[in-house]
């Protein structure tokens, strides 16, 4: 019982990042504007929040300060793209190279001691059930917010006119502009929104996931978001789903690793890359779907007819 | 009172074009007013330019009086500028009333919305599902979606690029009533229509631009058709030469006891649709859109298969199963109604939107497209079809609406097909090369060829068809002779609920077998 919750709540864990970056490319994409540079906006926000733990900021505000760094990464991506419409695959791995290379330059002074890890919350009462106690209502509160920020994103792309305007956007910039909508603005928000999410999930990874600094910390997760949300058909559910299947086998296999299964660990660990992009191809098959929610005009470069 | 809407010394330029030539021109608060001119005379241009989708390269707008700053549509709209495009501006991803929530400013309410759209578009008699998809309407549903959005806002100046280029003959009637309303009520109006008979019954005034230039203004209600279409011309109208028909023996097009179901939950379903089409004679099929035109176009086109191979015959080979291409391989061409998107390529050359039906004529050699092959090919249609394009490098989407029909349409008939199927053949194209259109139509019949017209143009029909089929909630009715048979029947037909077997009586059955 007790390896099952610490399995459950492993991957919920390993998800939280995940989630973040995944659900704020999401919402990029969604508005038509494809940004390959969550690795590097991660990083970014890694590297900020744990400068801030460092310099002695309480927790929140270094999770904050995470979150300004993915932004002020995503900020660069936006001029490039949406002002100077650049191609958007280049200025997407620019940004990649980028963040990697200005993290690793802030992590020089970093040391190599762990922090305090960001603090877990017993809920009072519910953490005492048996079981689920444990499995539910014993994590830190990033863990919870991811959750809450599922729903929020849900909530406003289909259920609110600012999220009709965003997905009309994605599909057809011209329409929306002859209707009058500020296509440029309103991209470059997502573009802010993004960068700020996939910041919280480089946040989280450095101050609470592994809360020590490595250089290059984010091993691809950034990578596995933009897959995620490419294979979820761009739809927040499947997202999440994707993002807890990818966690679930990071630790399951982890755990064969412990046991000393007779499989190379470089195999093993390949595991859950492999394991969630089949499991998404296989799901992504009805065409129909895909077309309805693919963003039509996806890393094509706007600029209101003259 | 100073005029609702000025233009002064408007000057547009687009790469080798002049769209619009230093063009003046004001209209009062609630006026109606027209702007006439012939496929590329750069009335939309003008349009987007009041609008604020395009901008001048010189020139001045006043509304009420006062200079518009930074035009953008957002700006027009809170001046209370509304336009329906002649390309419409709706998304298709989404339902209707989400696309009409997006163009109003009250709060975000679908459900309300969507009872307001019921009612109003029953009250202007252009009935819409407010909760379809976009994607799935027809061009006809499409246009009363856009009209309807407009009309939703209380606008202070209506701009209308083509709105009845597709609309049902009652629709427009009804149309018609609520602009005189709104007019009435001081709204100002800036119509654009090829139908000069609409011109004259709705509007009080008009410019007339040719070649980017205002050349003469006019009074609808006091001219004659002819005397409008020459302003807009230049140049008499074509007379048309329908010589009698000679149908082949056996049909090149034979549709037997075709039975499928609906396309989606809105579509209709197709019921035991039985006819055919003889080389040399061209047959139409009316009827409102919706009533199961789509699907009916789809399956003979061979966008959709079905399996019963032997319900659609292409010259005596069963064809119902086969896909677009091997269709088109037994000698069938066929021109889409809706232009952009499935008729042609929006952002790609016209030589390279020629190869995209033509591959098979010579242009593609070892599986390498002749490029020189396939401009040469383009050229000649621009040239035979009199389409106004900087040659065959210029993107579809640059091309005016009515010009890139021709584009189309020439492209399909340069194919010489057996069996030409054809939807909207005229849509949004003027007068002069509407008729040149139907004479190549006529043409392409009388050389022996199966042409089926699919259009809600009763005129253009009665104007070239031998015989008439009508469809209605998804079924054909027997078809009858163009000159046994008259507009009254056939809208009767088109608007029946419930339909006899066989023969209805006054109609005849035109080829007995
Ligand atoms: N985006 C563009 N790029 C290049 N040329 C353009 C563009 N838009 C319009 N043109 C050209 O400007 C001219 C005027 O076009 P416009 O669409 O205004 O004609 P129109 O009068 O509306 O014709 P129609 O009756 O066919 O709709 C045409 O020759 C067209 O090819
Ligand atoms: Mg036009």
């Amino acid at each position: 019982m007790d390896l099952f919750i610490a399995i459950f709540t492993g991957t919920i864990i390993a998800a939280t990042p995940l989630i973040f970056a995944a659900l704020g490319e999401l919402v990029v994409e969604k508005s038509g504007v494809l940004n390959l540079g969550i690795e590097g906006m991660m990083l970014m926000g890694a590297a900020f929040a744990f400068w801030a733990v460092i310099a002695g900021l309480p927790m929140p505000v270094a999770i904050l300060a995470g979150a300004l760094g993915g932004a002020a990464a995503s900020l660069l991506f936006g001029v490039l793209a949406l002002t100077f419409l650049t191609n958007q695959y280049a200025a997407g791995l620019a940004l990649a190279i980028f963040g990697s290379g200005v993290s690793a330059f802030l992590g020089r002074n970093f040391g190599s001691a762990p922090i305090d890890a960001l603090k877990k919350i017993y809920i009072p009462y519910l953490s005492d059930i048996p079981v689920i106690g444990p499995m539910l209502f014993r994590f830190d509160p990033m863990v919870y917010f991811a959750i809450v920020m599922f729903f929020v994103i849900s909530w406003f792309l289909y259920r609110t006119k600012g999220g009709l305007v965003l997905r009309t956007i994605g599909e057809s910039p011209e329409t929306a502009h002859a209707i009058g909508y500020p296509v440029i603005r309103i991209r470059y928000l997502a573009v802010l929104f993004g960068g700020l999410m996939a910041g919280l999930a480089g946040a989280y990874l450095s101050v609470a996931y592994t809360p020590l600094w490595v250089e290059n910390m984010t091993a691809g997760k950034g990578w596995i978001s933009l897959a995620l949300v490419v294979f979820a058909t761009w739809r927040p559910l499947r997202v999440l789903l994707g993002a807890w299947l990818f966690g679930g086998m990071t630790i399951l296999q982890l755990q064969g690793q412990a046991l000393g299964i007779a499989v190379p660990s470089e195999l093993l660990s390949a595991l859950p890359y492999l394991a969630t992009i089949i499991v998404l191809v296989i799901i992504s098959q009805n065409r129909q779907m895909l077309a309805l929610h693919f963003p039509a005009s996806l890393a094509k470069p706007f600029r209101p007819a003259t | 009172m100073p005029p609702r809407l000025e233009l002064r010394n408007i000057t547009k330029s687009y790469p080798g074009i002049i769209a619009n030539d230093d063009i003046s021109m004001s209209i009062m608060p609630g006026e109606i007013h027209a702007v006439l001119g012939e496929n590329g005379a750069g009335k939309s241009t003008l349009m987007k330019i009041i609008y604020g989708a395009a901008q001048a390269d010189a020139g001045e707008i006043f509304c009420d009086g006062k200079p518009i700053a930074a035009h953008t549509p957002a700006t027009s709209r809170a001046l209370g500028i509304e336009m329906v495009y002649q390309h419409f501006a709706l998304f298709e991803s989404v339902t209707v009333v989400e696309n009409i929530a997006l163009a109003v400013s009250s709060t975000f309410d679908l459900d309300a919305l969507a009872r307001q759209i019921t009612e109003l578009s029953n009250r202007y008699g252009m009935p819409i599902d407010p909760h379809r998809r976009v994607h799935d309407l027809s061009v006809g549903e499409r246009q009363r979606v856009e009209i309807v959005r407009c009309l939703l806002q209380a606008p202070k100046l209506l701009i209308l690029d083509e709105p009845t280029s597709v609309l049902t003959p009652q629709a427009v009637v009804k149309l018609f009533e609520t602009l005189r309303q709104l007019a009435a009520e001081g709204c100002s109006i800036v119509y654009i229509s090829h139908k000069l008979d609409e011109v004259q019954e709705l509007c009080d005034s008009a410019t007339v631009l040719r070649n980017g230039k205002v050349t003469g203004t006019a009074r609808p209600k006091e001219s004659t058709s002819a005397q409008l279409a020459r302003l807009m011309v230049g140049a008499e109208l074509p007379e048309m030469h329908v010589s009698p028909s000679v149908p082949s023996d056996k049909p090149v097009l034979e549709v037997r006891g075709l039975t499928a179901p609906a396309r989606d939950k809105y579509g209709v379903e197709l019921k035991n649709i039985s006819f055919e089409v003889r080389g040399g004679e061209i047959v139409g099929l009316a009827g409102v859109s919706g009533n199961g035109q789509a699907e009916l176009i789809s399956l003979l086109s061979g966008e959709r298969t079905h399996g019963n191979a032997l319900s659609i015959q292409i010259d005596g080979k069963a064809a119902a199963h086969l896909n677009a291409s091997e269709r088109r391989k037994l000698g069938m061409a066929f021109v889409p109604e809706e232009r952009l998107g499935r008729g042609a390529v929006p952002p790609h050359a016209l030589w390279q939107n020629a190869v995209l039906t033509a591959h098979r004529s010579g242009l593609v050699r070892n599986g390498l497209v002749d490029r020189k092959q396939a401009s040469n090919f383009a050229a000649k249609i621009i040239e035979r079809f009199k389409v106004k394009a900087n040659g065959p490098q210029s993107s579809a989407q640059s091309l005016s609406g009515g010009n890139l029909q021709k584009f189309i349409v020439g492209r399909e008939i340069a194919l010489e097909p057996k069996l030409f199927l054809v939807a909207q053949p005229t849509w949004g194209v003027d007068v002069g090369a509407a008729a040149f259109i139907r004479q190549t139509l006529v043409d392409l019949s009388r050389s022996g060829a199966a042409v089926l017209v699919i259009s809600e143009e009763l005129d253009e029909l009665f104007e070239i068809c031998d015989r008439l089929l009508v469809i209605c909630q998804g079924q054909v009715s027997p078809p009858l002779i163009r000159t046994k048979t008259n507009r009254e029947e056939i809208g009767l037909l088109m608007t029946r609920v419930d339909r006899g077997n066989g023969t209805n009586g006054r109609g005849e059955v035109a080829i007995q077998d």
